[in-house]
Formats: structure tokens, C-alpha cells, sequence
């Protein structure tokens, strides 16, 4: 197979540099909400909680404010960066040059998660200042985010190619994305609710994705963690998939 | 002759919803030399761009550039081809030197700053290197566009409408740099509904309609066949007929004999010879005229006068 590192790099650095052009709007107002979540309810409301399964409150919640923000803001800045050549009509440059969908998704979805990653570890230095917190497993972590990051950077691209409009695009992070990580254990650990309620939260797949960091975080969990990665890994598989096949048929790119 | 550059054959497009935008073309173009295809809006100009440049995808036949099928070795074939789109499309708030940068990266080329220096000096747009493209006018726009299409040094340019909403000062700039372009030996295909720019530019004039290519030819040989010189003469006295001395001009007595025209010619400079005889004829016949007025047909008279017959046909 063909891969052109040059083609994919110019990609790459022109995603990454449409990013520090927006800096405050992709970086520092991510990084403000995710502030407050810790002033309010790590700090100030924390204090009042008993620990969840051992874990002082504030620190049991940056792994799923961790999460809320790297799936929103990966989901959108992914869809944003193929949405707007297509809503523009530059995108006839990235069709008419030598480059497939490897170098295509190399350059996008690789700059997408690169900013999820960057913005992971502002947001955990941001946290020291609210709540004292460790990372029992700091690798597994990094791995994780990672897969995280490069997981929802697809699925924004495949948001990005579906979407006709501005509306459709903004619709899957706030009504879908956002409840469900809200849902997802983020606040709470899932096995302390009441039967259904904890069977039916495991039908949230985010659940998943939440109690598998949180794992790597303090080394308790709702859910195996082999459970979480084969989860995170298999979405990212489907993903890329569905990327081949859409560049393939050529599917809302070509005419 | 050589192995034409691009070779299209029986090119069809039919877009979802039923609308037949290309029909069976065959089209060769010829390396080094200037195509325009003429043809007015909705004729399949920008389908069949988009086609060779792979912003459509076809729905039968085969184009084959540099020798090799665009279906399979497209990543070859692309990488020397470059496209400037009819829209003007690009990143807003990029500034010049990135945006041309960017593509030539895109084309999976190295960093070369000389070289995207003596491209945006041959554009005049050195000076504004800095700026952002949103602060430009649209005939900058229009020359970043071009230069962007160029970063990647292609050997084969597709100009899609150029000169569409530029004015004639800058047109005739843009005809400068495209005559520049194929002087540095790059072939050019552009598409057009200013006649005048075809007759200007082309070498190769390919008229198209409804999808269909009606005929393909040097603009020489095209005006050679189809053009004609109209001379029209106003006479001073009234006639009944054609004299007997210009029964061979094959004259046309017109306003209730007053007026005489003349039609025929090449478009090559015939037509104009045998008025000239004409009117020694006219003055050794002692018919007298007070007006004459000599008109060679133009592209687009020839243009125009194909589609109307055309039309009937249809």
C-alpha cells in the first residue's frame, strides 16, 4: 500500500496550526469549563462527599470530566476539520491530490487527537491546583487517552462526512456525547445505583469508556478494564472500517 | 503525432437523480499545447474537470493520462496534474505563503521556498506573501488559486473558467501568465464561455453541448472552415438584379436593391481578397456605392451559428 508521509505531514501541520489559530476557542474555553466542574464539585462540593470506593470525591472525578471533555472536544474539532473544506468547497483540493485514505486520516484524525492529548494534559495540570489526585497507573493512562483520542477523531471525521449542515453537526456531542458521559458514571460510581439502574447504565457504552480510565487512575472500576480497552479498541476498528468504505464509494466526498 | 498527454474515451457521467452531464466523450489533448473548451453554462465543462481531476467519479469509460489508466494509477497520474476550480475556494484566514506551501506538501513535494517564490513573482503576488487571502481582491484570489495549482509543478493545468468575474484590464494580465505558463511547457486546459478569450489563447478549440463534445479542432483550421467574411454595400442607384460582370461573387441584392452582400471567404483572409476584386469589379461595371462595410466572422459568430444548428437539429 501507498503512503505518502509528505502528503500526510502537510495535512497534519495544517490542522495543527487551524487549531493555535483558534487557540482560545479549541483550548482555553475547554479548559475554563473543566475548571469549574473542579471548583464546584471537586472542591467545593467534594469536601462534603464521602469518597466513592475509597477515593476522596474530587479525585474520583477527573477521569470522567477528563473524559467529557477529550470525547466532545475530539468529536468536534474532527468533524469540523472535514466539514468545513466540504462546506467551503476546499475540499477540491484534497480530492484532486495524490493522497487516499490513509494519508487522509493520518493528517486529520492524527491532529484531531494529537489536540485531544494536548488538551488531556492541560486539563489534568489544571486539576493539581483543585484537588490532590495520583495516577496508579500512568502508562496504561497515556495508552488509554491515546485510544480515546484516536477513536473519537474518527468518529468526528465520519460526523464530519455525514453532516450537511451545521446543525447535524453540532447535534451527536451535545444531545448524544454529553448526556451520556453525564450518565456514564462520571459523578458516580455505577455499581452504587439501584438495581435496574445499574444494569441499564452498562447499556451506555461511555460507561464503559469512563470506568476503564478511572482504572488506570486510581485501579478501581466498574467494569473490567480488559472489558473498557477490547470496548475502546473494537469502536476504533468499526470506525476506520467505515472511513475505508465511505472513501471507497466515495460516499457524500465525490459526486 | 506523439501520445496525446490525456486521452478520453467514451467519458459518460450520469448524476444520481438521472442527469446526463457527460455522453460517450472522446477527447486527446496534446502535450504542450493550449485546449480551451467552449461551451455555455451546463454543457459539462466542469463535470468533465472534475472527472480527470477526481472531484466526480465516472460513470463509464476511461481516461488515461500520461499513459497510464487514471482508474488504477491515480496517485501517479494526479500528482501531475493541477486544478483551479471555477469557485473561489480556499482557507480565508490562511495567509498566502502557507496556503501555496500547503499545496505543494499536499502533492507530497519537499519544502522548496525558492521555488514558491518564483511562483508567486510570476503571479505578482510576492508583496503579498503575508497576507491573509480574505484581504485580497478577486483577482488575487483568483492568481493564489492558480498558485496553488502550481506549487506542484504539474505538467497539466486544468483552468476552470479563469477569467469569470474579472475585469478586462486583469483578463488580459491572466492571458499573459496562461501564455507564460504554456511557454514554460505546460499544457493547459481551460474552460471558457468568453469567446473572445478561446480565440485569444487557444491553440485547440473543443466546443461542447449537452454533455457532448460537437467538434474538436485547431482554432485555425475551425475558423479556415467555418469563417466567413460579410461585406455589406450600399449602392447609389437602385437595381433591378445582379449585374451580369459579378454573377461569379454569388452576391445577395438585399433593401429593395439597394443594398448588395457579399458572403464567402476561409476566415483566412480570402474572403477579404476577392471583396477587393469585388469592388473593381463594381467600379469597371459603373455601379456606384456610397458605403461598404467588411465583416470577418468571428469564434463566435462560428459558435453561435454551430449551436443554433444544433438546436434546430435537436
Amino acid at each position: 500500500m501507498h503512503f505518502s508521509l509528505r502528503s500526510a505531514l502537510a495535512i497534519y501541520q495544517r490542522e495543527m496550526s487551524r487549531a493555535f489559530r483558534t487557540a482560545f476557542q479549541s483550548i482555553l474555553s475547554p479548559v475554563l469549563t473543566t475548571s469549574l466542574y473542579f471548583v464546584v464539585f471537586g472542591s467545593v462540593i467534594g469536601a462534603r462527599m464521602e469518597p466513592v470506593g475509597g477515593v476522596p470525591y474530587g479525585a474520583f472525578i477527573i477521569p470522567g470530566l477528563l473524559m467529557l471533555t477529550l470525547l466532545g472536544e475530539t468529536t468536534s474539532n474532527a468533524s469540523f476539520g472535514i466539514y468545513m473544506p466540504r462546506f467551503t468547497g476546499t475540499i477540491y483540493e484534497l480530492l484532486s491530490a495524490p493522497v487516499g485514505v490513509a494519508e487522509t486520516l493520518a493528517g486529520f484524525v492524527g491532529a484531531a487527537a494529537t489536540k485531544g492529548l494536548i488538551l488531556a494534559a492541560i486539563i489534568l495540570a489544571t486539576a493539581t491546583f483543585f484537588v490532590d489526585y495520583e495516577i496508579r497507573y500512568p502508562l496504561l493512562a497515556v495508552f488509554y487517552i491515546m485510544l480515546v483520542a484516536a477513536s473519537f477523531a474518527l468518529f468526528g471525521f465520519i460526523l464530519g462526512i455525514w453532516a450537511d449542515s451545521f446543525e447535524k453537526l453540532g447535534i451527536i456531542p451535545v444531545l448524544i456525547l454529553t448526556p451520556l458521559t453525564f450518565l456514564g458514571g462520571t459523578f458516580y460510581s455505577i455499581r452504587d445505583l439501584p438495581t435496574p439502574w445499574d444494569a441499564v447504565a452498562l447499556a451506555n457504552p461511555i460507561a464503559f469508556l469512563v470506568s476503564g480510565l478511572r482504572y488506570s487512575f486510581y485501579g478501581t472500576s466498574d467494569v473490567p478494564i480488559a472489558v473498557s480497552l477490547g470496548l475502546t479498541i473494537g469502536f476504533l476498528a468499526v470506525c476506520t472500517i467505515t472511513i475505508t468504505v465511505i472513501f471507497r464509494t466515495g460516499w457524500r466526498l465525490r459526486e | 503525432m506523439s501520445e496525446p498527454i490525456l486521452s478520453i474515451r467514451g467519458l459518460t457521467k450520469t448524476y444520481r437523480g438521472g442527469n446526463r452531464a457527460l455522453d460517450k466523450v472522446d477527447l486527446d489533448i496534446r502535450s504542450g499545447e493550449i485546449f480551451a473548451l467552449l461551451g455555455p453554462n451546463g454543457a459539462g465543462k466542469t463535470t468533465l474537470i472534475g472527472a480527470v481531476c477526481g472531484l466526480v467519479r465516472p460513470t463509464g469509460g476511461t481516461i488515461t493520462a500520461f499513459g497510464q489508466d487514471l482508474s488504477r494509477d491515480w496517485r501517479k497520474a494526479r500528482a501531475r496534474i493541477g486544478l483551479v476550480p471555477q469557485e473561489l475556494a480556499t482557507d480565508m484566514f490562511e495567509t498566502v505563503w502557507r496556503a501555496v506551501s500547503y499545496s505543494r506538501g499536499l502533492f507530497g513535494h519537499p519544502r522548496d521556498p525558492a521555488r514558491i517564490e518564483d511562483i508567486l513573482r510570476s503571479l505578482s503576488l510576492w508583496d503579498k506573501k503575508d497576507a491573509q487571502i480574505r484581504a485580497l481582491s478577486g483577482g488575487m484570489k483568483r492568481r493564489v488559486l492558480i498558485a496553488k495549482a502550481l506549487a506542484h509543478e504539474p505538467e497539466l493545468l486544468f483552468l476552470d473558467e479563469p477569467t469569470a468575474g474579472v475585469d478586462v484590464e486583469l483578463r488580459k494580465g491572466m492571458w499573459d501568465q496562461i501564455a507564460a505558463l504554456k511557454q514554460r511547457g505546460v499544457t493547459i486546459i481551460l474552460t471558457t464561455h468568453y469567446i473572445e478569450e478561446a480565440e485569444q489563447m487557444a491553440d485547440r478549440v473543443g466546443i461542447i453541448r449537452g454533455g457532448r463534445i460537437l467538434m474538436v479542432d485547431e482554432k485555425r483550421a475551425m475558423m479556415e472552415r467555418l469563417g466567413t467574411t460579410e461585406a455589406v454595400i450600399d449602392l447609389a442607384s437602385r437595381l433591378t438584379s445582379v449585374p451580369e460582370a459579378l454573377a461569379g461573387f454569388g452576391l445577395e441584392l438585399a433593401e429593395g436593391g439597394t443594398r448588395l452582400i457579399y458572403r464567402g471567404g476561409n476566415g483566412e483572409g480570402q474572403g477579404r481578397a476577392e471583396v477587393a476584386a469585388l469592388t473593381q469589379a463594381l467600379t469597371r461595371a459603373g455601379v456606384g456605392f456610397t458605403s461598404l462595410d467588411i465583416h470577418d466572422s468571428s469564434l463566435e459568430d462560428i459558435f453561435v451559428g454551430l449551436l443554433g444548428t444544433e438546436q434546430e437539429a435537436a
